[in-house]
């Protein structure tokens, strides 16, 4: 039947579009089962194996769970259609504004693609280098791919729990401008839960700020604010996948799923473009090296070994103001006056920032004593690559 | 033929065989058909479904139980029936048409739905061929109650079984006629329900239309003797009080919007719609429902329910 072929259009269009950032995603892991991307897929399935009146089955299951899930009766109307006649494409409504269906069609693709590639238990998000012992879990949202991916701290290894269809800003990702209806990029977290009696409609079972913009957007001088995850309206299952001002938004029966795993001022909500993955030994290996300049970054602090030490801090670093040499300065006529440290970091977190530049947010308990000051603070940096080495490029209290 | 004057007749002699006969299926079929003929479809569901249920075998009284859903609206239910008839008789070209144009509807309906635009104005019921004769001939039925003629219990209890040739409903029921002839009568009825159905539209924008332009004697005009007035007041008070409103504002404008007619008999029926009213004083929208009641060949308002 012609509306398979519709549907395997479909499907190489989007494979075109993964193509350059499928590194190997494949068999869905058993514990992620969300409803409705099951009966979709399934419908999808029999749809490709020309079993209509089965998809159609499955079509109207998942209108009685969801009766307002406009993309559902999209697939009815066609199944039924082709009853009488080959459809030539997806989606064939005889009237109506052609924006409506345009979305509906990217919401399909959209949730074929990820129906038909779940992450894969042997690779896990180059983002999440180490999530910290109390941070339970942690979410990497996937803006082309219009999707959000939990993942659980598995002593320290992110293990995949599940994911969701989501729907991001009007005009893509790599937000810079309050108003300019992108969804920012970037490592995150989550700040505060705002319950659905505060809030209108609009915001559906609920809403969760994060905490754009960070040091990094700040210091580019990106502004805006009021990033959210947040609900879906009642008069509709979702929305189309580029439809908010620039927060993600789930449908609520998927946000209250979400919302009983997220740690207020705690849960890390990475943002990227296209989520890159990698295999446990490069997860690994990446984690390790990082780990190590950080050590070397402490110890030669500790030793007082203070021109050694400014080795570590990158040509452009800045923060609060100073610029390295600044900051070199200050740091020289500080460590001069000591005779000893003492420096104990615990309790580490390091979030790679998505995107092309080299770039990690780290953060830490630092325990700090000298023969002439101690003090404890929670302490961030951004490391970065400069000459194929990790430099600080920012420090400052977290 | 079943011809209108003759419709009451031919529904007591079929119920009289029914009194002997009560599961008879070929009696039954036939009062289904007398029924949707005297525009009494809820009656007719009845007949057609309890047969059905009786002899879930015999393809017609799915089909034919399908066509009065989707006359009232009802396409998942037509549709569940027709996919009935076509497993019972995979090669019914009927009820195969009919739900391919069930499929249509449906499929208009998803797709309304899933761009968010009002179905409920999507032009007219779906209109399906109806199925005059039981080709099968409830030959279950026959065989219980040992009559190997499923066609001669219908005639016989018209009681004109000698006589055939010249009795209204016995004529239409023999096995000689065709299928599409005999669904003749009711798509015919079809026909006069949709040309009532016009009449009463072209009622009610007159009526509007009156108003709009303001002449009063012509709109109270539309108003049957027996008109329920609003509030039980004298009909003369009433009038009064109309008059004085019209009389009031400098322009009236009187849309009338996707209206609906249902039609409950030969002389009864209503209208529904959108009232957009706007004067120089004042601008409304809501919805109307006019019961409407035919005296001497034309369209009166019994009574006016704003909903």
């Amino acid at each position: 039947m012609d509306l398979r072929r519709g549907f395997s259009n479909l499907l190489l269009a989007g494979a075109f579009c993964l193509a350059s950032s499928l590194i190997g995603l494949s068999s869905p892991p058993a514990q992620a089962d969300q409803g409705t991307d099951n009966l979709l897929g399934k419908a999808f399935e029999e749809i490709e194996n020309n079993r209509l009146d089965q998809a159609l089955v499955h079509v109207e299951a998942l209108l009685r769970a969801k009766p307002n899930f406009r993309l559902a009766y999209l697939i009815k109307g066609d199944l039924l259609l082709a009853r009488g006649r080959a459809l030539k494409t997806f989606g064939n409504p005889p009237q109506g504004p052609s924006e409506r269906l345009d979305d509906l069609r990217a919401e399909a693709m959209a949730r074929l693609q990820a129906y038909r590639q779940r992450p894969s238990q042997d690779q896990v998000p180059r983002y999440l280098m180490q999530m910290r012992e109390d941070q339970r879990y942690a979410i990497v949202v996937d803006n082309k791919r219009s999707r959000l991916y939990l993942y659980q701290n598995e002593n320290g290894r992110p293990r995949f729990v599940a994911d969701y269809y989501i729907s991001t800003g009007k005009r893509g990702g790599e937000k810079t401008r309050e108003g300019d209806e992108k969804t920012p990029v970037g490592v995150y977290h989550v700040t505060a839960s705002l319950p659905r009696k505060k809030l209108s409609d609009f915001y559906g079972s609920g809403a969760f700020p994060i905490s754009y913009p960070n040091e990094w957007d700040k210091r580019h001088g990106r502004n805006g604010h009021g990033i959210w995850l947040h609900g879906t309206p009642s008069d509709t299952y979702s929305r189309a996948p580029r439809a908010s001002n620039g927060c993600v938004v789930l449908a609520n029966a998927d946000l209250d799923a979400l919302s009983e795993k997220l740690q207020i001022g705690l849960t890390p909500v990475i943002i990227s473009e296209q989520v890159e993955w990698l295999s446990l030994d490069d997860w690994t290996a990446e984690r390790d090296a990082l780990n190590s300049e950080i050590e070397r970054w402490r110890s030669d602090w500790e030793g007082l070994d203070t021109e050694t030490y400014l080795t570590h801090y990158a040509k452009n670093f800045s923060a609060d103001g100073e610029n390295l040499s600044e900051w070199a300065r200050h740091k020289r006529q500080v460590n001069s006056g000591k005779s000893w440290i003492k420096l104990k970091l615990s309790n580490f977190s390091m979030f790679r920032n998505p995107g092309k530049d080299e770039l990690v947010v780290v953060t830490f308990d630092q325990d700090y004593r000298s023969s002439n000051l101690s003090n404890s603070m929670k302490k961030r940096q951004y490391w970065t690559k400069e000459g194929g080495k990790w430099r600080i490029v920012y420090e400052g209290a977290a | 033929m079943m011809r209108q004057g003759q419709l009451p007749q031919s529904l007591e002699r079929v119920d009289k065989f029914l009194a002997g006969k009560p599961r008879d299926a070929q009696g039954r079929f036939l009062k289904g058909l007398i029924l949707t003929e005297m525009n009494r479809p809820s009656e007719a569901i009845q007949v057609f479904a309890k047969l059905s249920e009786d002899y879930p075998e015999l393809p017609e009284p799915y089909n034919n139980l399908a066509v009065l859903y989707a006359s009232q609206g009802q396409y998942e239910k037509a549709r569940t029936a027709l996919e009935s008839s076509i497993r019972t008789h995979p090669s019914y070209a009927t009820a195969h048409e009919n739900l391919g144009d069930i499929y249509a509807k449906l499929a208009s309906q998803a797709y309304d739905k899933a761009l968010q635009l009002d179905s409920s104005n999507t032009g007219a019921k779906t209109k399906l061929a109806m199925i005059g004769e039981m080709i099968g001939g409830g030959t279950s039925a026959a065989r219980a109650t040992s009559r190997p003629d499923p066609v001669k219990p219908a005639e016989a209890a018209l009681g004109k079984t000698a006589d055939a040739g010249k009795a209204g409903v016995v004529a239409s029921a023999p096995k000689s006629d065709s299928g599409p002839k005999t669904a003749e009568p009711a798509v015919k009825a079809g026909g006069e329900q949709r040309a009532e159905s016009e009449e009463l539209v072209k009622t009610v924008r007159a009526w509007a239309n009156a108003w709009a332009k303001k002449d009063v004697q012509g709109y109270l005009g539309y108003y049957a003797q027996d008109f329920k007035t609003p509030k039980g007041e004298a009909r003369d008070e009433w009038e009064k009080a109309r008059k004085q409103r019209i009389n009031a504002p400098k322009k009236i404008e009187v849309g009338i919007e996707s209206p609906k007619v249902s039609i409950s008999g030969d002389n009864a029926a209503s209208v529904s719609f959108r009232q957009n009213y706007r004067s120089d004083v004042i601008k409304t929208s809501g919805t109307k429902t006019l019961v409407m009641v035919k005296a001497n060949g034309k369209w009166l308002i019994r009574e006016e329910r704003v909903n």
